[in-house]
């Protein structure tokens, strides 16, 4: 879809960017923290099968864990140092996970050396293996291991392969600031997607609001690849998968599928950035990019932040106002708020958000009863009632909304909580109200 | 650091809000009626300020009270009953004894707004539910008009105002028709300029068409009313007369004297726009405007009453749930566009 000559998608909404303070930021390199913890479930699925011991020394980029089947990935020391503990850790679920607790040598220069190269030229079981072997999830936030992505079956195909560097999440510049670091990183692990995907072209989507990134990219976009760079519409939540599809390629996903079913493929730019940075070099993820921000850090930037830095040091660090309260990982529409400053930076965390008392707005608003001004509905992406769901939401009527008004269809973007003038939590109830019909199906089967 | 012991709030996502409210909007509907309201009183003087006045009063006062019965917090403060208030009053004849507006304020929440559960479930109007029953209650009151502009509007108020609870007003010999009526009854035309400034007899907001034009495009340029609502019902009121007039210009009066005259503006930008009565998604939105459009002139034209916004409006409001249903829409992944193989 067009509008003023820019793709977009249909409804969404506006927040208030907050990129500024960021987004001119260059990317800084943390320091270590004294103890890293690192979890070894940081990705949708299994969690990986520890290969260390408590009193081990490990290297910088040494595998400290095995996946554990398909659906799960490598785990890599963040530092050269000791392990201390094989134990459980918090995680930002609040549930306790199994994770590695590394004390870096203090005073180690923190070389890291090369391992087996996977070239271009390998075959695509033997890329998809790599991918596994190097620990990569989707660094846009849901953490899905990007090897099972790229795994087309049989009788299937994609041709066309689409780069996300939409970043609608306002705060976050995470991405924004790869496109302008490290372009020759993405080109290159584009080339390996492209390989295994076999798609024939490939469009990399920015928004509108990084004109610099866009025409960086521009430029720097290899000849001999076919494909595109494209601008689109600011409006949140443009960066979903499926947004991309409908506004780049008037496509969607049948409700329930998944994009293959559109002979598409959608992958974030860091983890094309890291894929490309890796692969080469036989490496694991060690760190990642993230933007420290939010009205409550004192010195916001976009930092290289080894995996497992414990939350309480990265704002430490950084150093936060006194009367911070809030503390989220991501981005404010869709973050999820950390329950303790124990818990630490995984693979999927794309920004530390901080905000204040002040700037803590939801809670001092009353929740009004729905007025149906109709807010929401214009608001969704997915086309779905949240008015509706809502109210059928509180009465607990769980198996009407998914049989009848497509619960299971919202993806929890927060559109509709965001612009309801009630402060009813729509999004929160739809989220239980998931839950509890997966529960009962599980029940059921 | 510097949070110390201090625990973390955790909720859920999102984390920031759009910063609109309930009673912000509301507020600003009510500001937005202010123009309307001014124009009334300076039209009709102390009769048209005691009308609203007790309107938004005995409104007010009646919601503050039932709350008050049912111990809960008074609900006063997110402006809703206020605009109901006003709206009332703007639908009344300036002269209407005031035991009748009071009356009528109490029936307007008491009935059509608590009764259905309060703010967010009133299916109908209030304000037009109170005026439809002081309708049929005092058919003569609520059809008794003064001329606006009289000399001495604002020393003195028409007898009938202060009429003694339950006797019958008593009328001056003024009471002048509405121009709906001259037409209805006598086929007698007022001129457009006229009726678009307010230089008219009527209810005490039907009067001015552009003070209620301004505040409606304030309020669509803020995104507190569905412009899609007044869009409909005026093109449906303007193409159906249109038609009509083509036919005989004699039998049907003109479009643009159907849209300008009686309650048909500040119906359709102020009542119709209510948002708990009206549809949510855009396709309800013009078939609900375009069957209170239908509704209104097919009153006009041919039933018994000289103006009919206000049925086709209530009209409107009962088949909104089922407006919202027909015309929900296909959700994202159901169409099954497919890829061009
Ligand atoms: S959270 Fe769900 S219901 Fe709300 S706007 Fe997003 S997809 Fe729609
Ligand atoms: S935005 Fe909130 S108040 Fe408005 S219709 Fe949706 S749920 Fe109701």
């Amino acid at each position: 879809m067009r509008l003023l000559g820019l793709k977009t998608f249909r409804h969404g909404v506006h927040p208030p960017e907050s990129k500024d303070e960021t987004s001119g930021l260059s990317i800084r390199q943390f320091p270590f923290a004294p103890l890293l913890i690192v979890p070894l479930v940081q990705h949708m699925g299994a969690p990986s099968i520890p290969v260390v011991e408590e009193g081990q020394e490990v290297e910088r980029g040494q595998r400290i864990g095995r996946p554990d089947g398909f659906m799960s990935v490598s785990m890599h020391a963040p530092a050269s140092g000791l392990v201390r503990r094989v134990a459980l850790a918090p995680s930002i679920s609040g549930r306790m996970v199994p994770a590695v607790y590394l004390e870096p040598f203090p005073g180690s220069t923190q070389e890291i050396e090369d391992g087996t190269p996977c070239p271009l030229e390998a075959t695509k079981d033997e890329i998809i293996a790599a991918i596994q072997d190097a620990g990569v999830v989707g660094l846009g936030g849901a953490a899905f291991p990007t090897h099972v992505k790229l795994k087309i079956p049989d009788g299937k195909f994609v041709d066309t392969l689409i780069i996300n560097g939409v970043e609608c999440e306002p705060f976050l510049t995470t991405d924004h600031r790869v496109m302008l670091e490290e372009s020759r990183d993405i080109f290159t692990g584009i080339r390996y997607l492209l390989k295994v995907t076999g798609a024939e072209r490939v469009i990399v989507a920015v928004e509108a609001n990084k004109p610099d990134a866009a025409e960086h990219l521009r430029e720097a976009f290899p000849s001999d690849l076919n494909g595109s760079v494209e601008v689109l519409q600011v409006k949140y939540p443009q960066g979903a998968e499926k947004m991309l599809f409908s506004a780049l390629l008037g496509r969607e996903v049948p409700s329930r599928g998944l994009p293959l079913d559109i002979h598409a493929l959608c992958c974030n730019v860091a983890t094309a950035a890291q894929i490309g940075q890796l692969l080469p070099r036989g490496r694991g993820i060690q760190e990642r990019v993230i933007t420290v921000t939010g009205p409550a850090v004192k010195r916001k930037g976009n930092y290289r932040i080894p995996i497992g830095t414990p939350l309480r040091f990265l704002l430490e660090h950084v150093g936060v106002a006194d009367d911070v309260n809030r503390v989220f990982l991501g981005g404010p529409m869709m973050g999820a708020a950390a329950p303790s400053l124990e818990i630490s930076i995984t693979k999927g965390t794309s920004g530390v958000t901080a905000f204040t008392d002040t700037a803590a707005e939801r809670t001092h608003s009353p929740v009004y009863p729905c007025i149906r001004c109709g807010y929401c509905v214009d608001a969704c992406p997915i086309f779905l009632d949240p008015s509706m769901l809502g109210r059928l939401a509180a009465s607990e009527q769980f198996s009407t909304m998914a049989d009848e008004h497509h619960l299971m269809d919202c993806f929890e973007c927060g559109s509709c909580s965001f612009v309801c003038p009630s402060h009813i939590p729509l999004v929160q109830r739809f989220r239980g109200a998931k839950a509890a019909v997966r529960k009962s199906k599980a029940g059921a089967a | 650091m510097a949070n110390g012991g201090k625990t973390l709030e955790i909720r859920t996502s999102p984390h920031i809000l759009s910063g609109y409210s309930v009673d912000t909007i509301m507020f600003n509907v009510v500001l937005a009626l202010l123009p309307v309201a001014g124009f009334a009183v300076f039209a009709f003087g102390l009769a048209g300020l005691l009308t609203l006045s007790m309107a938004v009063a005995s409104c007010v006062l009646t919601e503050h009270l039932i709350c008050r019965a049912a111990g809960k917090p008074s609900t006063v403060g997110d402006w809703s009953v206020t605009i109901t208030g006003l709206l009332y009053g703007l639908t009344l004849p300036p002269s209407l004894p005031l035991w009748m507006v009071a009356a009528g304020g109490v029936i307007c929440v008491a009935l059509g707004k608590a009764l259905f559960g309060g703010l967010g479930y009133n299916t109908f109007n209030p304000a037009l539910v109170g005026r439809a029953v002081l309708q049929a209650a005092f058919p003569v009151a609520m059809t008794s008009w003064i001329p606006g502009f009289a000399a001495g509007r604002f020393s003195s108020v028409p007898s009938s105002t202060l009429t003694l609870p339950f006797t019958s007003p008593e009328y001056d010999a003024i009471t002048s028709a509405t121009p709906l009526a001259l037409w209805k009854f006598g086929r007698e035309a007022t001129a457009t300029s006229d009726l678009a400034m307010g230089f008219i007899s009527g209810s005490a907001g039907e009067t001015s068409s552009v003070l209620i034009l301004v505040g409606g495009v304030y309020l669509i340029a803020r995104n507190m009313m569905s412009w899609r609502i007044p869009a409909s019902i005026f093109a449906t009121v303007f193409v159906f007369s249109g038609a009509l007039h083509l036919v005989d210009p004699t039998r049907y009066a003109s479009p643009i004297f159907m849209l300008f005259s009686g309650g048909l503006m500040l119906g359709a930008t102020f009542m119709a726009t209510d948002m708990v009565g009206s549809p949510m998604t855009s396709r309800g939105c013009y078939l609900y405007g375009a069957l209170i459009g239908v509704v209104t002139i097919v009153i006009r034209t041919w039933g018994g009453l000289p103006e009919g916004v206000m049925y086709a409006i209530l009209l409107g409001n009962a088949v909104t749930p089922h407006l919202d249903r027909w015309t929900r829409p296909t959700i994202y992944g159901a169409k099954g566009k497919e890829a061009p193989t």
